[in-house]
């Protein structure tokens, strides 16, 4: 039998039990028990998958090492029922004994902060109750959003059940022009196949483009394979993948006898894919999504006479350590728009660090914005940073769905880092290159 | 399993933010979050929503977020089923391990809003009483049945055999 690199890490982590049944192959459409590597969960979901657990009967976790708690989407705690769901994931955390819970302090963007502490590596299998779990895809993991129920599950066993998804095949040619990056190469992607061009589908990004890609690159893109309706979005491990490997807390499993190993994670050569997409993207411009689907995506230049009230650099997609070099070096020495606001958000505690040390969090204060603690805070209309009715946001984020970053009657649209930045300047949709 | 109740139709691409919004997730109360259910986009669709009603919808329902909060607003709102051609990954599985009942059906656009739907979940036959019609889907495959009909993901791991006895310690209730 040929796979793809997603089929190869589903029948690796094919329950024992099915193996024994006589169960050695998988085919797209097959219902199937896997083992989890790592299961995630945030105040958001834990709550709900720890009273279940609970509720059941159950009170020990199947394995306290593949568990992983962050309070971030309403942490630090914007009121007192997120306080108490906050409180919740820690005391569950103590009595478990769950070492990778990560306080506020410790804590960021989940999805920014398990492949920067070395947790996830190429082969995992993860499942996270949150949707962009998908992020992880860049390092050639097959992860994936579940509910809170699914949770519940793998805590109880570290089981997690699944219809084996078919496989689309993304090739991008060509070279990426300035300012352009992996959210314009995802955006266009989504803009292309739609919102449920990827439905139950595991999406796989190659060609020489994603072969020269940064590992931040890789993250925003995998980050959005969800917008497409998919359960995966996988790159396989490359030289690239290593090198960041190696500058986590895990670059000590990454052995010449691993790393042989896991040169060899790549979809077979005769592999099946329901599809397969082939773009030349060296004509492209950076890409906006307008609201309010993330597939509404235009190029920069046909939105330049878009007004915006606030601008928000940050989340799981576009929050790491390059993204906010890259809005930084457009901003240094300038001021944004009189009556705009900018809220810039480094996604983990290592990158807000880096941020001051560096002289980033002082360019965006003097340019008149503000820098704040890692949080999702108002990518999903949680705190820091709302919008009123009416009001128009640019954001790094991923999502512009009606009411998402606060009023009904607001509107999102989603760009990279540096047409955020350009924009936050001239107070209008602005292409970076357009300042120089 | 029967269910008979009157059609609220909604578009395509319903995503999360539109079932629940953000500001509810700090709360996981099925009746609490079924207050606010497609609040954004229908101020007014819990007080038009009866108990056992069912929801129409067009492709691709519930996309977004993997909040499980969603499948639980409908249900607390009162929803009893949810009919589109097709639904989002997160969303299937979170309806399959709460037990919303969903039905996957092409060709929804025959469906008005406010006809009165009777449907057999395991025969997969929806009746149009309103349009004296009947519709033929897919049921359910075997594997899902299976967890719907031990009540939930929770119980069909729980009398799953193999189930490590380390993990499985006191006494589980009966019935979650």
């Amino acid at each position: 039998m040929s796979y793809t690199i997603a089929e190869k890490i589903l029948l690796a982590h094919t329950d024992p039990a099915c193996r024994q049944a006589g169960k050695k192959t998988i085919r797209p459409g097959e219902f199937i028990e896997v083992k989890v590597d790592l299961a995630l969960g945030n105040d958001i979901t834990a709550p709900l998958a720890i009273s279940e657990f609970k509720k059941a009967g159950f009170k020990t976790v199947f394995d306290r090492k593949r568990i992983v708690l962050v309070p971030d989407h309403f942490a630090p705690a914007k009121d007192l029922k997120s306080a108490n769901n906050c409180k919740m994931l820690a005391d569950f955390a103590k009595e478990q004994k769950i070492e990778n819970y990560f306080e506020v302090g410790c804590m960021g963007i989940e999805h920014a902060l398990l492949p920067e502490k070395g947790l996830v590596l190429p082969g995992d299998l993860v499942i996270g109750a949150d949707s962009h779990t998908c992020t992880y895809g860049a390092l050639g993991s097959y992860s994936t959003g579940v509910g809170s129920t699914d949770l519940a599950r793998a805590f109880i066993d570290g089981r997690f059940w699944l219809k084996v998804p078919g496989s689309l095949k993304f090739v991008y040619k060509g070279k990426l022009k300035k300012w352009v990056g992996g959210k314009d190469l995802i955006l266009y992607t989504i803009g292309k196949i739609g919102v449920d061009g990827a439905l139950y589908k595991a999406m796989e990004f190659c060609g020489p483009v994603i072969k020269k890609l940064s590992m931040d690159d890789r993250f925003s893109m995998s980050n959005m394979a969800i917008e497409a309706g998919a359960r995966a979005g996988i790159i396989a491990p490359d030289e690239i993948t290593f090198g960041y490997i190696r500058q986590t807390p895990s670059s000590k499993f990454l052995t010449p006898n691993r790393k042989s190993k896991l040169k060899k994670l790549q979809s077979d050569s005769d592999a099946q894919y329901e599809k397969i997409y082939e773009w030349d993207i060296s004509d492209l411009e950076p890409q906006v999504a307008c609201p309010h689907l993330p597939s509404n995506v235009k190029p920069v230049s046909a939105l330049k006479d878009v007004k915006i009230d606030q601008i928000v650099i940050g989340s799981c997609t576009n929050g790491r350590l390059s993204d906010l070099r890259n809005a930084a070096k457009i901003l240094k020495g300038k001021k944004i728009k009189s009556g705009l606001k900018l809220i810039v958000i480094p996604a983990t505690q290592k990158i807000y660090l880096e941020c001051v040390k560096e002289g980033l969090a002082e360019i965006f204060v003097k340019a008149g914005g503000i820098f704040s603690t890692p949080t999702c805070g108002p990518c999903l209309g949680g705190h820091v940073g709302i919008l009123a009715e009416g009001e128009v946001a640019l954001a790094t984020t991923n999502r512009n769905f009606i009411g998402r970053m606060g009023s009904p009657k607001s509107f999102v649209y989603l760009s990279n880092p540096a047409v955020a930045a350009a924009s936050a300047i001239t107070g209008r949709i602005t292409h970076p290159g357009e300042l120089s | 399993m029967i269910i008979k109740g009157k059609v609220h139709k909604l578009g395509n691409d319903i995503n999360t933010d539109d079932i629940i919004s953000a500001k509810y997730l700090v709360s996981t109360d099925a009746k609490e979050l079924g207050r606010h259910c497609l609040e954004s986009i229908m101020p007014d669709f819990v007080n038009k929503v009866a108990p056992g009603d069912i929801i129409v919808a067009g492709k691709n329902f519930g996309c977004g977020s993997s909040r499980e909060h969603a499948p639980l607003a409908i249900k607390g709102c009162g929803i009893s089923a949810v009919i589109a051609p097709s639904f989002a990954a997160i969303f299937f599985r979170n309806a399959i391990n709460i037990g919303l009942p969903f039905i996957e059906m092409e060709g929804v656009d025959k469906i008005n809003d406010g006809d009165i739907l009777e449907v057999d979940l395991a025969s997969g036959r929806i009746s149009n009483l309103t349009q004296r019609t009947t519709y033929q889907t897919q049921v359910f495959p075997e594997f899902l049945q299976g967890i719907v009909e031990e009540g939930g993901l929770i119980n069909y791991v729980k009398h799953k055999k193999g189930l490590s006895p380390q993990t499985l310690t006191g006494q589980p209730p009966s019935k979650l």
